[in-house]
């Protein structure tokens, strides 16, 4: 009970965070709010008993990706953005209406079951890093090397971009 | 365990909807990138619902290379945001039209 009441608290923090980075204007608080909505889903991670994926997300998004999101930001030394005329064109409002026909057609896809909840089992032992090892390097082991090669060529990719000259 | 799947994935919606809207509505680049994170963090919240729900490793697996896929792809987005910077002085998106002229 407690816990659930948690998920729901950590869900409206996350959904919270989302807006205020959308809807900010300057780009660092956007970041920093980023970091806070990265925190609450590491904590949902958590409750659905994804350690591995908890401990990463902390580390890799909220530690890695953010501070070279804030490392950029600051080298550019940004302004406030213009104030934005969300709605003044078509364009604006006719997005906002697709987005919304998203949502609402995922949501019958997701909800037209007659009030089938799923709960889970009562037993997992997929969330260690015993388990998401295992995976990795057995079943997974082609996708494992092909996401070290990823890596490899957008290290080069960034040096060759970021460059001045070459 | 603590709440029905539904409404984890309805959270997973919601994150995804509000990255989307970021993406449409903004115009500068480096939040754009940042409504890319939020529904990349959205779709991993899903992955980990079913892995959760269905007992199964292979959704955080897919949790795993789609946080080394967002690593790359935000190294080398903003590599090419701070060369056009450099080029143009500016990361507003409506300014920012090589390919046209």
């Amino acid at each position: 009970m407690f816990t659930s009441i948690f998920f729901y608290f950590l869900a409206s923090i996350a959904i919270a965070s989302a807006i205020f980075v959308v809807l900010n204007r300057n780009a660092v608080y956007s970041a920093i709010a980023l970091v806070l909505c990265f925190f609450s889903l590491a904590v949902i991670y958590l409750l659905l008993e994804a350690y591995v994926i908890a401990v990463l997300e902390v580390f890799i998004y909220a530690g890695a990706i953010m501070v070279l999101f804030l490392f950029v930001i600051m080298l550019l030394n940004l302004g406030l953005e213009d104030a934005f005329p969300y709605f003044r064109h078509l364009q604006r409002a006719l997005s906002l209406f697709m987005v919304g026909l998203f949502f609402v057609g995922i949501f019958l896809i997701m909800f037209n079951e007659q009030g089938i909840l799923h709960q889970p089992g009562e037993k997992f032992s997929a969330g260690d890093i015993y388990a998401l090892g295992e995976a990795l390097f057995s079943k997974y082991l082609l996708p494992f090397e092909v996401a070290s090669l990823l890596l490899l060529v957008a290290l080069i990719g960034t040096v060759y971009l970021a460059k001045r000259k070459i | 365990m603590v709440v029905p799947l539904e409404h984890v994935i309805a959270l997973s919606m919601i994150l995804f909807s509000i990255g989307v809207l970021g993406v449409l509505f903004r115009r500068n680049a480096i939040t754009i990138f940042m409504s890319i994170e939020l529904m990349l963090n959205a779709v991993n919240l899903a992955l980990v619902g079913f892995s959760r729900y269905y007992n199964s490793v292979d959704g955080q697996v897919f949790v795993f290379l789609v946080m080394t896929l967002a690593a790359a792809e935000v190294a080398v987005g903003l590599a090419i945001i701070i060369a056009l910077y450099r080029n143009r002085q500016t990361v507003n998106i409506d300014e920012i039209n090589l390919m046209k002229n």
